[in-house]
């Protein structure tokens, strides 16, 4: 584990309470360096309101929050020179170009009018807006005012970067684009904070994902530790349709780390297994001499639509449990 | 998009940190300031309503109740008409502040300025000076109209231009009420009416349009220590002529006492606000 000045983003017991609503019930968030965080949950979860308090917009009502070594509650000024933050709309003045929405924040980030207007170019270059540099940011179609929102957010090249929902309204080779630069930006050393409902997006992106439901944090850890977490591989077999797949569930229940399952509609015989390949081969070579028939056999890993569905569900019972009491 | 990554020049921060204080607060002010005019240039109906409104309201109120009212003293009702309407004018294009203000908030712009490492009064602070600049224009377009049809500054040079300075600082007060309106409100629709109500009622209850010993005595108690009576006054005694340090002072009393409220309060409440 980094020491704590290798963390850029370090959050420790975050509350937060918006009168009735307790927005976040102690969260913790630890970012290493050059690293990607994606922050998942469904709406409502508190990711905004983190995000929000990690780039000095809210104070936390309780909780400490480091971005860089710097406590971001007592000296907001100075986390505010190391991060860059595109919310959750794409904040841009409608009523001005593309190229002075990047200059205007360029110069109130202190880069100087000439510095402002090449870093705008630049930026333009890169998000492949210099076309419509000089048209009205109102006239924009909505993948092209998130890329400019992003842009801005990248001005004074942070250190440290929130992005919330950044890819909302992108068409896919837009998103595309995007990954590649945050993948780009994370190379050169940058951290990223990325909240999302694409479970896709974390996947491909984050180093580390932290899952949010509720103003909590109920799992955390690498995609592929959360699909661990979920169970191993699942092996599915599916019988002819005239068979029973009472006779296939006979054959290789004993097979699966857990109780096989069968799905209604298609007959598929669905067995969790701990060494995926190896069991697959067992079963295959069972259901041969068994002279039963397949239609369709798959080895498949957990997505992490399945690791989101079952983290959530699990903590609404919890919470359903907890209330019932 | 291109495979490009931005460059990102990590250990390049000395421009940033060598811009401190007020540098950094007049700079950021200026900047702010040019988005605003930009976007007062930009926005049709904006423009619109900043030069087609103050005319109309020189000319309809001067041939509507000018063949009526004659108050003691001048010869001429525009005359005693016109700093009335610099008040009323800048006082409903100040609810365009509020509006501009909540719209802000709503878009998510206020959230990008606050993570933004700039001073923590520019925004309101650029909001007001764009809105002073656009006032003296309209300032100067109402003069002309009303010189058209017999308006005249009667006190001489320095006095007409402490009169238009006098209406910018009235101008500058009413626009800080607004932004804080504006992120108090926090809906554009709300905050324009919110603007506008206080002003109907303190303008209709003031000197703006027929002297005060007019009105009946609970009105007259009310007119007598209105800040738009005032403000109107000193106004006209910066045009008309005659003694100009008894109504000014409580004219300037006014605009410093708003001020020292306004201001405060609605910086705190920037530093505070976030998008919905």
């Amino acid at each position: 584990m980094p020491a704590a000045d290798e963390w850029a983003i370090l959050a420790e017991g975050l509350v937060k309470r918006f009168g009735a609503v307790q927005a976040l019930a102690g969260v913790d968030l630890r970012v290493p360096t050059g690293t990607v965080l994606g922050l998942l949950g469904p709406n409502g979860a508190g990711k905004t309101t983190a995000v929000r308090i990690l780039a000095t917009l809210l104070r936390p009502d309780a909780g400490t929050v480091r971005v860089t070594g710097l406590d971001a509650v007592r000296h907001p000024a100075a986390v505010r020179r190391v991060i860059g933050l595109s919310g959750q709309f794409a904040a841009i003045d409608a009523y001005l170009t593309g190229r002075e929405n990047l200059t205007m924040v360029g110069r109130l980030s202190g880069l100087g009018r000439g510095g402002a207007r090449r870093r705008a170019g630049e930026l333009l270059e890169v998000f492949e807006l210099t076309a419509a540099a000089d048209r009205l940011a109102g006239g924009y179609s909505g993948g092209m005012r998130r890329r400019l929102d992003v842009a801005a957010s990248l001005v004074s090249s942070p250190p440290v970067l929130f992005l919330d929902e950044p890819t909302t309204g992108l068409d896919p080779r837009g998103r595309a684009g995007l990954w590649q630069i945050v993948n780009g930006l994370t190379a050169q050393g940058c951290t990223v904070l990325l909240t999302t409902q694409y479970l896709e997006e974390a996947d491909q992106l984050a180093d580390a994902i932290v899952v949010m439901d509720s103003g909590r944090v109920i799992a955390a850890g690498t995609a592929d530790q959360l699909k661990a977490r979920v169970g191993g591989d699942r092996l599915e077999l599916r019988a002819t349709p005239d068979s029973d797949p009472a006779a296939l569930v006979a054959v290789v229940a004993d097979l699966g780390s857990g109780p096989p399952t069968v799905d209604g509609d298609s007959g598929t015989v669905l067995l969790p297994v701990a060494d995926g390949p190896h069991v697959l081969a067992q079963a295959l070579a069972r259901v041969a001499a068994a002279e039963l028939h397949l239609t369709n056999v798959a080895l498949r890993r957990p997505s992490l639509d399945d690791v989101f569905l079952a983290l959530t569900e699990a903590d609404t019972d919890h919470a359903e449990a907890v209330e019932s009491r | 998009m291109t495979v490009t990554t931005p460059s990102l020049h990590l250990d390049q921060d000395a421009s940033t940190a060598a811009m401190t204080g007020l540098r950094c607060l007049a700079s950021d002010v200026v900047v702010i300031t040019g988005r605003n005019l930009r976007r007062l240039v930009r926005v049709p109906t904006l423009l619109a309503f900043a030069t087609v409104q103050p005319v109309l309201f020189v000319l309809l109120w001067t041939y509507a109740f000018g063949g009526a009212v004659s108050p003691p003293g001048v010869e001429h009702y525009v005359d005693y008409l016109l700093p009335g309407i610099f008040v009323l004018a800048i006082a409903f294009g100040a609810s365009q502040t509020g509006v501009a203000i909540a719209d802000d908030l709503a878009t998510g712009m206020i959230d990008r300025f606050r993570a933004l490492p700039m001073s923590r009064s520019a925004v309101l602070a650029g909001r007001t000076l764009a809105d002073a600049v656009r006032n003296l224009f309209v300032l100067l377009l109402m003069t002309g109209v009303g010189a058209a049809i017999g308006f005249r500054f009667h006190a001489g040079v320095p006095e007409a231009a402490a009169a238009i300075g006098l209406a910018l600082l009235v101008g500058v007060a009413f626009s800080w009420i607004n932004a804080l309106l504006g992120l108090l409100v926090r809906d554009a629709e709300s905050a324009g009416l919110a603007g506008l109500l206080p002003v109907i009622v303190l303008v209709f209850t003031s000197s703006t349009f027929v002297p005060v010993a007019t009105m009946p005595d609970w009105l007259q108690a009310f007119a007598n220590v209105n800040p738009v009576t005032a403000t109107v006054d000193a106004l006209r005694a910066l045009t008309l002529g005659g003694p100009t340090s008894e109504p000014v002072w409580p004219a300037l009393a006014w605009i410093t006492a708003l001020l020292a409220i306004t201001v405060p309060a609605a910086v705190l409440r920037y530093r505070r606000t976030t998008a919905r």
